[in-house]
């Protein structure tokens, strides 16, 4: 670094050569080994980013627990975890920084263990780089070709292939040009703008900064030269203007103003802009900030917005240019990578957070798999932590979007667990699917309100869960005779009895019960729209499926009653045989013996299946419906 | 703007303000630690611009552990003052009442009882479930791992092991009745990055960032200075004035000086780039061994 000559005079000057400096953001991917944490220790080590105290501890701990013999382990940098140091992988993403004069580099450090792969996605989506380690004595391997495909799912454009430990191959040139040769043939249908393969050695220095004389016979880019200088497509200027609204700004009521990043494109005072989904249009009035209005913004900056017209806005919207708009849809089909532990349900409600935006999401179909070591798609059913599946979604309502192709911004999504609040997806938009455009909502003049007032009652539905024998239906049937007999209008949906017939093509596995859930729980909206006290009888195990089907209905209108009976009982009752068949191993999946059921924690009720008569609960069920207004 | 690129300063700025946005939309009580240190003004700075010309819509809290140098102090309260701030101050009471100090009780106690602990307390007792915090993954190994929105169980720990994937600029902030999160709004900065910026902008910091002729003593290596009375010196110790900065501020028996005759700031950007030994050195507490920071941070400090 040149600062280290700096006077203090010229200190001034140099610091403001620096303010030009552009960022450059760069992932390192390869095989455990392959050199990663030694390569970015050495860029680190290079740019002078070491200081003498962090150095210090890196010479006694390579003495420690160090891998080369003593010598400066540069990895032992990288592993910040404790725990991941004596594993001696690294298992997640570090984040990294150094600085030449001409950038700063962010560097993300992602893991070539192949279980963690959610890590290398993760770290790739906000880089501009890849640089794929390839040991040069193990050439292109299996995790090599999964990096570089996600690398090119996550629309990385620009790779570097390095070929490290050419020290240990003798530095040949062979032995160079067929791993080259092979990875090229490898990655031509990737979509990469540029493949750049550079022969090093992180560890001897070769071909980091300065061409190396052992690799005469290379002509090509030294690595640090070549990120310095790397022209990152800067076309999210040149895209279609795009702002995700993310907060409402209104200081007082002369001030409405909306602030947001600025996604894509640029955008002028005057310029003509639309909400997309309700086609309200206005003009720019101001670009507003801190240091002063402005005349023009451009991809990247944060601003706040002021419109010349009063148009309903606000956090989740997205401001858009007049001309090439974004979809706005409730349908679209997406790549999705699985990140958790816990495997994908078709059908199951998620939340999505898609720019500013959050809805309900589930995947209405999963199309297929991709096998990201052969790129081949396969049937699937659901997918398990680090597959790819390309799915259709259905949301709950439309937001606006671009496919991920045009704009890595506005197209990219991740998937949020309703219960454990766990990010467990990551999706790219392949584009909008307009069935749900074409649908539209029939308008009827008899609703609900009118149909339960006929018949003087409100319309609600009793969602009875528990074990198998718990006594759900028993209760159920009793108060439906109770409710019938004060001449209240009902009807009583059966687990049993609706698997006879609208279920009947559903199995017992996970994601088959979330489908007959879905279904029931549509039936009972129906029943409700109808005017009707819907009693249903389901031992609905999974709390997120109660829960999907409580948000079908309006605020209110569905009762969560859980019939607690302990295990021990209902075994012990039997009535249907099925617990004796479960513990022999002819059924499975079976709530209670090798299926989980969650208890409810929010019911509305809980009645006491094991020591209260099934008429008494019923009473107690009344009771609450008379003390809630509903009869 | 009239050029089509950004700079990394104007980029990282960007990014900060996004974040803070995020987390003024997304939860319903945030708050922002505000530790008077020169990463504290920058954050305040960024909160100032990420919501003007509305004010910052969150208070600011500061753990005063009670021996804080009293030019912080002194800076906070004008601080608050100009730019007309709500802030929070909360004091461990209890730590108080039992006379905990870092000269009778040592840095490890002092630190876990006057700002841990204590930090917990405030917490709780205003029931935030967002307290922004001015961390950089550049200072730490155990922080170059922690994600932006960074969640906090209950009990506030962190769990490295088990921490949300963050993908894009797009922050998973669901959390249940008494989780949380950190939100470090410059996690992507660096040191360098942070004086430049100080330098661009033209914030204020505490001025004893700057060289001054200070009473200082010299203590296992260390460079203390005599803030105040409460200081025990030990036989032969005479506090002698020496020109010294420090390069990162906490309680005042516990942050060595460095000596420096650097008094404007691209002097200390200089001296910064000449000197290579990284900042927290001066921080009595990350000494005691290797990885104590990560579990600091898994016990809730930030």
């Amino acid at each position: 670094m040149n600062a280290l000559d700096q006077t203090p005079a010229s200190i001034d000057a140099y610091l403001k050569d620096q303010e030009q400096k552009t960022l450059l953001r760069f992932i390192t991917c390869g095989s455990v080994d392959d050199g990663k944490s030694t390569l970015i220790g050495r860029l680190l080590w290079d740019s002078k980013l070491l200081f003498e105290d962090q150095l210090a501890t890196l010479t006694s701990e390579s003495k420690r627990i160090g891998t080369q013999g003593g010598e400066i382990d540069y990895a032992l940098l990288l592993d910040g975890l404790q725990a991941e140091r004596e594993q001696g992988i690294t298992i997640d993403v570090a984040y990294r920084f150094f600085a030449t004069d001409k950038r700063k580099f962010i560097v993300a450090d992602t893991p070539g263990h192949e279980q963690y792969t959610r890590n290398m996605v993760t770290g790739a989506s906000t880089a501009d780089v890849a640089i794929i380690l390839i040991d040069a004595r193990k050439g292109v391997l299996t995790q090599t070709q999964r990096h570089s495909f996600l690398a090119s799912l996550i629309g990385i454009k620009h790779v570097v292939v390095a070929i490290n430990k050419m020290d240990l191959v003798d530095y040949d040139e062979q032995t160079f040009n067929s791993i080259v040769a092979s990875y090229i043939d490898f990655a031509k249908d990737l979509g990469f703008e540029s493949i750049t393969p550079i022969p090093l050695s992180a560890l001897q220095g070769d071909n980091v900064i300065e061409p190396s004389e052992n690799t005469s016979w290379y002509n090509g880019p030294q690595l640090l030269p070549f990120l310095e200088t790397v022209e990152v497509v800067k076309d999210t200027l040149d895209k279609p203007f795009r702002m995700p609204v993310q907060w409402v700004n209104r200081p007082n009521l002369d001030f409405r103003g909306f602030s947001g990043t600025i996604a894509s494109g640029r955008i002028s005072v005057g310029d003509g802009v639309v909400e997309p989904r309700s086609g309200h249009q206005s003009k720019i009035k101001e670009i507003v900030t801190f240091d002063g209005n402005l005349d023009t913004a451009i991809a990247g900056q944060a601003v706040t917005l002021t419109l010349e017209d009063e148009i309903d806005i606000s956090r989740g919207d997205m401001i858009s240019g007049l001309q090439h708009r974004p979809s706005s849809a409730d349908q679209f089909e997406a790549k999705l990578i699985w990140m958790s532990e816990e495997e994908l349900l078709p059908n199951r409600n998620y939340i999505i957070k898609l720019g500013s935006a959050s809805a309900q999401a589930r995947v209405t179909s999963l199309k297929h798999k991709i096998n990201v070591n052969t790129l081949e798609h396969t049937a699937a059913k659901t997918l398990s932590l680090n597959e790819i599946g390309v799915c259709n979604f259905a949301l709950d309502k439309a937001l606006s979007f671009d496919p991920y192709e045009e704009n890595r911004q506005t197209g990219s999504f991740i998937l949020i667990d309703r219960f454990t609040n766990a990010t467990v997806g990551a999706g790219v938009i392949d584009f909008a699917l307009r069935r749900a455009d074409n649908i539209h909502w029939q308008a009827v003049d008899i609703d609900k309100k009118s149909r339960s007032e006929q018949k003087s009652q409100k319309a609600a539905v009793l969602w009875f869960t528990g074990l198998s024998g718990s006594g759900k239906s028993t209760i159920a049937n009793q108060l439906e005779k109770k409710l019938h007999a004060m001449g209240k209008h009902t009807y009583l949906l059966d687990g049993d009895n609706v698997r006879h017939g609208l279920n009947k093509d559903l199995g017992f596995t996970d994601a088959d019960r979330v489908e007959n859930i879905r279904r029931v729980g549509e039936t009972a909206k129906l029943f409700t729209d109808a005017g009707l006290i819907t009693l249903v009888s389901f031992i609905s195990p999974f709390r997120s499926e109660r829960q999907m089907a409580r948000g079908l209905l309006a605020e209110g209108e569905f009762l969560e009653i859980y019939v607690d009976t302990p295990l021990s009982v209902c075994e012990e009752r039997d009535i249907k045989g099925l617990y004796a068949k479960a513990r022999a191993g002819e059924i499975k999946n079976f709530t209670g013996i090798d299926s989980d059921y969650e208890v409810p924690e929010n019911a509305e009720l809980i009645l006491d299946g094991a020591n209260l008569p099934p008429e008494d609960a019923a009473d107690q069920v009344i009771e609450y419906l008379k003390k809630h207004d509903f009869i | 703007m009239t050029e089509d690129r950004l700079t990394h300063l104007r980029q990282l700025e960007a990014e900060s303000i996004h974040i803070f946005r995020e987390v003024a939309a997304e939860f319903s009580k945030p708050v922002m630690l505000y530790s008077i240190g020169k990463d504290s003004s920058v954050l305040l700075h960024l909160a100032r611009k990420a919501f003007y010309p509305s004010p910052i819509p969150f208070p600011l809290l500061h753990v005063d552990t009670t021996w804080k140098f009293r030019e912080m102090i002194e800076f906070r309260d004008n601080i608050t003052k100009e730019y007309n701030l709500d802030l929070l101050v909360h004091i461990n009471q209890d730590g108080v009442e039992r006379g905990i100090g870092p000269f009778s009780h040592g840095s490890a106690l002092h630190t876990d009882v006057m700002k841990t602990e204590s930090l917990k307390q405030a917490l709780n007792h205003y029931k935030f479930d967002a307290a922004f915090g001015g961390a950089r993954r550049d200072e730490e190994a155990s922080r170059a791992k922690e994600r932006i929105f960074s969640f906090r169980t209950e009990n506030h720990r962190w769990d490295p092991k088990n921490q949300r994937p963050e993908l894009w600029n797009i922050y998973n902030a669901r959390v249940r009745g008494g989780e949380s999160i950190r939100a470090f709004p410059l996690s992507n900065w660096t040191e360098l990055d942070i004086w430049q910026y100080i330098y661009l902008e033209q914030i204020p910091i505490v001025p004893l960032y700057l060289a001054k002729e200070r009473p200082v003593v010299e203590r296992d290596g260390m460079l203390i200075m005599v803030d105040d009375e409460r200081m025990p010196l030990e036989p032969g110790e005479t506090p002698e004035m020496r020109s010294v900065r420090f390069r990162t501020l906490g309680c005042y028996p516990l942050t060595g000086a460095v000596e420096s005759t650097a008094s404007t700031l691209p002097e200390i950007i200089q001296e910064m780039l000449v000197a290579r030994t990284s900042e927290r050195q001066g921080r009595l507490i990350d000494k005691d061994q290797a990885g104590s920071m990560e579990k600091k941070k898994q016990e809730g400090y930030f």
